[in-house]
């Protein structure tokens, strides 16, 4: 399987692997446009983003928590993610590069799997918050 | 707000069923800089233990946008979509969403609150993803802000 090495036996307080994609190209706005049905211009259209009162073309939430999620999956093998979410707490622009970093903030056990709960976030290059989330994982 | 929340707090929307095509799986993983083999080759996906390619964790919502669910509640609400920000998305995944799976869906308002006196409105939204066998594979979790001015 694609479980990283140090999985089962993470501790209360760790971090888990961080995991960063970029910098964000515009064409990969417009690959992730297609690719997600999300073709909303604000992605895609400086004129329409601007109209729309941005200063340009912004990074889809979507794509950002797409990676968020590659940080998890890239620990735990995908089958073993029970809950993932996460509220978008700013934008991303074109050239951003999305920083993902995560820590155990407990550990349970539910109907006899022991499961690890995340405290997860993305932040931009800068160190601003992009997103603030949480995931439950399946450890033994 | 009260009126709103009387309208719409409980509306279920029409079930949608949508196709996972095996190319759209690849070509999402391709755009979010996806490396895991198992969404691009087979081989792979079998060998760790997955009955086809597995699409990729947050795919789901875009089988909710190919339905048009994302749009179709601030059309019913009657609300500009410029004013309508995606606030917070969650997942509770019960098995993975493969190629060759054929995904049916509803969408029910299961909440609608405001705050900062009514100037933000939220509505939220439970998604229930099943499969082709009836098994529930994915529950989508959907936070939509309006500014209400």
């Amino acid at each position: 399987m694609t479980d990283n090495d140090n999985f089962a036996d993470i501790e209360n307080g760790a971090s888990i692997p961080p995991l960063s994609r970029g910098p964000i190209s515009r064409t990969q706005l417009a690959l992730f446009a297609g690719a997600s049905g999300d073709h909303n211009p604000i992605h895609l259209d400086d004129d329409i983003a601007r109209a729309g009162g941005l200063d340009g073309v912004i990074v889809h939430g979507m794509l950002m928590m797409a990676v968020l999620g590659q940080m998890l999956t890239s620990w735990a093998s995908q089958a073993r993610v029970k809950k993932f979410s996460s509220r978008f707490a700013a934008m991303a622009l074109p050239g951003d590069t999305i920083v993902c970093s995560g820590v155990v903030k407990g550990k349970r056990e539910e109907n006899g799997e022991r499961l690890a709960d995340l405290e997860i976030k993305a932040e931009n290059q800068n160190g601003d918050a992009l997103l603030k989330g949480t995931a439950t994982v399946v450890i033994g | 707000m009260d009126t709103l929340k009387e309208r719409f707090l409980g509306k279920q929307y029409d079930p949608f069923t949508v196709d996972v095509e095996k190319g759209r799986i690849t070509q999402f993983a391709n755009s979010i800089g996806e490396e895991n083999p198992i969404h691009f080759d087979i081989d792979a996906a079998k060998s760790a233990g997955y009955r086809a390619i597995p699409a990729p964790l947050t795919f789901a919502y875009s089988i909710t946008m190919d339905a048009g669910q994302s749009f179709n509640v601030l059309e019913d609400m009657a609300v500009d979509k410029n004013k309508a920000v995606h606030g917070e998305q969650g997942f509770t995944y019960h098995t993975d969403i493969c190629a060759g799976d054929t995904i049916t869906g509803q969408q029910t308002i299961v909440d609608i609150y405001d705050k900062k006196n009514g100037a933000l409105i939220f509505v939220v939204t439970e998604t229930k993803l099943s499969n082709q066998n009836g098994e529930p594979v994915t529950d989508l979790h959907s936070v939509i802000v309006i500014r209400n001015s």
